[in-house]
């Protein structure tokens, strides 16, 4: 496995505004745009400094278990009957999921530009377990901000954020959930910005989050990439993961870009179903969902007609969330890649048949990209290959399913 | 009826300034959400506080996700949505304050995905048709104004930035280049919201952005007493006043009154 675990090419996008084509940029009130700038500073500092790069790869392989392996999906290649479909498997990475990939970067960026207090938002939980996992790593204090919806269907996660020493935030406002999280860790910040770190959990807000986030998270494709080379002697035909705020599919979707026989595709969530309104579908549902700004940055937001922000819904927390990674609107105006949806409900198959058949209960949100591999492999002929980013692990939603399966 | 306003645009808040400054004080400017707690009260509001003797007004468009304020704005502007108040109503709630025969400057202030929704040309000219004559934007540094920045210029409405606490010279430099009508000083590194002490290095920060800049300096965030605003009224070209006048206005019309009159009193003695 190649010694590089964080994507350095300074050539790309973002450009020096922040934007990735038309989305991107710096929405934020003055306050904190001079924090804006240090950090892009200290990021770029830091990835042009070889200790850094030691240093995150050490506990990259030490610590949080990396590289994590593909496996085979034998027996749902078998069931589908098309595409070989091989699991990327984020699910096996210290804490079991992907989160901890950026949670560890930006920690230890933040412990190099001498912040100690770190705030961060959740949706699922994931990504404040992993920030509260690195920070007590590193030895840093943590405050983790949860909508009140989130933290009664991620209850697990709740206590392990505690657990692991961390302060976990209630929030009240808004649709209590990601959304209205991400709000009230950005009043933090506004407040607290001369001592705090906001370590943002995925590839959106102001720049340079997207590009920072996608870095450490580019981890995931630059060993997937190889990997499957090792394993099938070919790049993937296609590459699934599910869409968010999207932090994991451009970690997986980076490394592929310029491999344009290799289709990337997006699932976004699709709730009850498009035609209910009620899902967060953003690239899919375009009477509701046009570009606007949100959280700092230009990309496709689910908005009424007055521009104020709607409430969305997700069988799973962690796609629960109005607008996307600027970098996924730009890759999908390219045509780069393709987004699609699954359903809470196809969600709910995937999770189910991916336990039976592999047994590997992955989260509910990986159980998109799941849900569309179902769909997409039996249309692909036996010799082609499929990787779906497996990117967490399903024990989390135990009580969520429970309550909608029955026991 | 609708009185013609001798100066309008930038050249309404120049004149402003100037007022204040031969009386020796500073302008004050409260800030009001239309929709709060009513449409109809929160006209009431602003006509009230334009009798007693505010010298301008910034006009709060409600934002269901307002990053920069507090609990108090961030209640008040849900209460307006819940209302239904669109950006529409409040351009409307502009042109019959100043049918009304409102002549004080009237600067809109919303956050920025409303008026792109909105459309940023139309909103612009949609605003100084009703008789609005600056913007201000929280979530829009110079750096991402473009898109409001021709049609500001066109209709000449001024484009307010902030400057905060945190800001370097380089940022103080750039918002001087850019903003027209005047700068607004955050006070304080935070949110917004009523605070029972003004920060103590006041003076000094605002000392700092008049060795940079000679374009007036309205101060908000945190004023919140009478007190404070003898205090600041000798220090900036003007001053904001949003929390403490919001929660008023939840109390009632005779709140707003009696805050407003205790602060006219403490800026003109």
């Amino acid at each position: 496995m190649a010694d590089l675990y964080i994507r350095t090419d300074i050539s790309e996008l973002p450009d020096a505004r922040g934007y990735f084509g038309e989305f991107g940029g710096r929405f934020v009130p003055e306050t904190i745009m001079p924090a804006l700038d240090e950090l892009e500073q200290a990021y770029a500092e830091a990835i042009a400094d070889p200790q850094f790069h030691q240093e995150l790869c050490h506990l990259q392989r030490t610590y949080t278990g990396r590289p994590t392996p593909i496996t085979y999906a034998r027996r749902l290649s078998e069931a589908l009957g098309g595409a070989q479909v091989y699991l990327k498997r984020e699910d096996l990475a210290h804490t079991g999921a992907h989160k901890i990939n950026n949670a560890l970067g930006q920690g230890l960026l933040a412990k190099r530009m001498g912040k100690r207090r770190i705030i961060a938002e959740t949706g699922a939980g994931q990504h404040g377990v992993g920030t509260a996992t690195a920070m007590a790593l590193l030895g840093l204090e943590c405050h983790v901000y949860m909508g009140s919806v989130d933290i009664r269907r991620q209850q697990p996660n709740v206590f392990r954020m505690k657990l692991l020493g961390a302060e976990v935030i209630p929030v009240e406002s808004g649709s209590r959930t990601l959304k209205d999280a991400i709000n009230e860790a950005m009043r933090d910040w506004v407040t607290n910005v001369e001592t705090t770190f906001y370590l943002l959990g995925s590839a959106l807000g102001p720049h340079p989050y997207p590009m920072i986030v996608r870095d450490f998270q580019s981890v995931i494709g630059l060993e997937a990439r190889e990997q499957i080379q090792d394993m099938t002697g070919q790049l993937p035909d296609v590459c699934i993961a599910c869409v968010g705020g999207g932090s994991n599919a451009i970690g997986l979707f980076h490394a592929f870009r310029d491999d344009t026989a290799t289709e990337l595709i997006g699932v976004e969530a699709g709730g009850r179903g498009i035609e209910s309104k009620e899902h967060a579908a953003r690239f899919a549902d375009l009477d509701i969902s046009r570009p606007g700004i949100l959280h700092g940055t230009r990309s496709f937001v689910m908005q009424d007609e007055d521009g104020q922000i709607m409430e969305t819904h997700s069988v799973s927390a962690g796609l629960d969330y109005p607008s996307v990674g600027p970098e996924h609107a730009h890759l999908r105006q390219l045509e780069r890649a393709y987004y699609t949806l699954a359903t809470d409900e196809e969600a709910l198959e995937a999770f189910q048949a991916l336990s039976k058949l592999e047994g590997i209960i992955p989260a509910l949100e990986s159980a998109h990209a799941v849900a569309e591999a179902i769909k997409r492999a039996p249309t692909m002929p036996r010799d082609s290959v499929l990787l779906v980013n497996l990117s967490g692990r399903g024990d989390k939603d135990l009580d969520t399913v429970i309550g909608i399966l029955g026991e | 009826m609708t009185k013609t306003r001798e100066r309008q645009g930038i050249s309404a808040l120049a004149a402003m300034f100037a007022r204040a400054k031969a009386q020796g004080r500073a302008a004050f400017l409260p800030y009001f959400p239309i929709g709060y707690p009513t449409y109809d009260a929160s006209l009431e509001a602003v006509k009230a506080m334009a009798a007693l003797g505010a010298d301008g007004f910034e006009v709060g468009i409600p934002f269901s996700d307002p990053i920069a304020d507090g609990p108090t704005i961030q209640a008040a502007t849900q209460i307006a949505l819940e209302n239904g108040t669109t950006v529409r109503k409040c351009l409307d709630a502009v042109k019959m304050l100043r049918d009304k025969g409102l002549t004080q400057p009237m600067l809109m202030m919303g956050y920025a995905n409303p008026l792109v929704a909105y459309g940023t040309d139309r909103f612009v000219r949609d605003a100084r048709a009703a008789g609005a004559d600056g913007l201000i934007v929280p979530d829009l540094p110079p750096e991402e104004a473009a898109m409001f920045a021709d049609s500001c210029a066109r209709e000449d409405m001024a484009l307010v930035f902030m400057l905060a606490p945190t800001s370097n010279d380089q940022r103080i430099d750039l918002v001087t280049q850019h903003v027209t009508g005047f700068i607004y000083v955050v006070s304080l590194t935070g949110i917004t919201g009523a605070r029972r002490e003004l920060p103590a290095y006041l003076k000094d920060f605002i000392a700092r952005l008049r060795a940079h800049t000679d374009k007036p300096l309205v101060l908000g965030f945190g004023i919140s007493t009478a007190e404070h605003v003898r205090e600041v009224s000798q220090l900036t070209d003007g001053f904001i006043v949003g929390s403490a006048l919001v929660r008023a206005g939840g109390e009632g019309l005779e709140a707003v009154r009696e805050l407003t009159g205790s602060m006219v009193e403490a800026i003109r003695n």
